[in-house]
């Protein structure tokens, strides 16, 4: 429900043209107040209504494609799911998702991610080849359970965005990257966890994290990638020190 | 030209948000826990020579080693409590389809600590 006063709020907004700009800067805008309205929202009313030239990210709205993930007021937020009220009266400062290059304005290079998607082999990795006419793979409601969690990413970087560890070492496979590739470690039909051990438990994989746990607290999912992390972690210490065992995996 | 412009990361980093500033507080709580167990090496060393470790106890009453002690402790205290309340991320028991609850984990944990920590108390004292 829209309100009907003339309520308006300022937006602060990050602006960024390679062609341009030796250095980004912010640009205010006075956008009308509604009730119901997201940043999205304000920012779609900039871009049709009052600048043409900015430049950002969106798609479903409903917080399902993880396309409009953006720095609002310094937290990480899908901003199909920030609204106006929210912060009302105050500005709001919108920014492009920390520890991620900007291409332009709003918008990130996520080739970084996509190749970490790429290295910890996040798709299902079957136990043996399997024809059409075997049928299904069955899993059981608690096998589902297990992994059911992690597999609920839609890649919208936010834990990225907050994670100051990828920040400040952009090698760190990731939280999203490590929770996804756990997702199919725990799924009952994947036989690819030494395949992903090799990214995951490398020094740039679970073990560049310190349990900062923002990454968690910013998913809007709830996928709880800190906790993936450090169940990985365990695993690959135990998996080390079964090794050690004379009838150990070495 | 696709790579983007790349934004400074501050060194005050830690301080922009409280969560932050907490880790960073929760690793350096790290530092005494290192100390401490030092500090402990130290004693038991020291307690081999009865002649040498009366100075060395009558140093350890003097204020400066007093508040020292009172702030390793809070040190400590805050890093075991703030690792304990991690555990049920890391320890994940599975009843079915269910998981169990993270109370009960930390729970555990904790009972863990308070049965150790009395029986060092034990140990010390008898």
């Amino acid at each position: 429900m829209a309100s009907a006063s003339a309520a308006t709020q300022v937006l602060e907004v990050f602006r960024y043209s390679p062609e341009q700009d030796p250095e980004p800067h912010f640009q205010s805008y006075e956008v009308p107040f509604h009730d119901d309205w997201v940043v999205l929202d304000a920012l779609n009313h900039i871009k049709d209504r009052m600048d043409w030239s900015l430049t950002h990210r969106w798609s479903c709205r409903m917080g399902v494609c993880g396309s409009c993930g953006m720095m609002v007021n310094g937290e990480a937020k899908l901003t199909c799911a920030a609204f106006l009220r929210d912060y009302y009266p105050k500005p709001i400062r919108v920014e492009p998702l920390t520890g991620f290059p900007v291409l332009r304005d709003l918008v990130i290079n996520m080739d970084d991610f996509m190749e970490k998607l790429v290295q910890v082999k996040s798709w299902l990795i079957p136990k043996e080849p399997r024809e059409l006419s075997q049928g299904e793979y069955r899993q059981s409601p608690a096998e589902l359970a297990r992994y059911k969690q992690f597999s609920m990413c839609i890649n919208c970087m936010l834990c990225y965005a907050a994670c100051p560890v990828y920040a400040l070492h952009t090698d760190f496979i990731g939280p999203a990257a490590i929770a996804l590739a756990q997702r199919y470690n725990l799924d009952s039909r994947d036989a690819g966890e030494q395949q992903r051990a090799e990214a995951i438990q490398a020094d740039e994989g679970v073990w560049e994290c310190t349990f900062v746990g923002e990454c968690s607290k910013v998913c809007p999912k709830d996928v709880d990638p800190a906790g993936a992390i450090q169940q990985a972690k365990m695993a690959g210490a135990i998996d080390w020190y079964k090794a050690l065992l004379p009838r150990g995996k070495g | 030209m696709r790579e983007g412009y790349r934004r400074p990361i501050p060194a005050t980093w830690w301080l922009q948000k409280r969560s932050y500033s907490l880790f960073m507080l929760r690793e350096f709580t790290s530092v005494f826990v290192g100390g401490y167990a030092f500090f402990l090496l130290v004693l038991v060393s020291r307690a081999q020579d009865p002649a040498s470790f009366a100075s060395f106890y009558e140093a350890l009453m003097s204020p400066l080693s007093i508040v020292l002690h009172v702030l390793a402790l809070a040190m400590v205290l805050y890093h075991t409590v703030t690792w304990l309340n991690l555990t049920p991320k890391v320890v994940i028991v599975w009843r079915g389809e269910q998981k169990l609850a993270p109370f009960v984990i930390a729970g555990a944990h904790y009972l863990l600590w308070l049965v150790t920590s009395g029986a060092v108390v034990w140990l010390v004292l008898s």
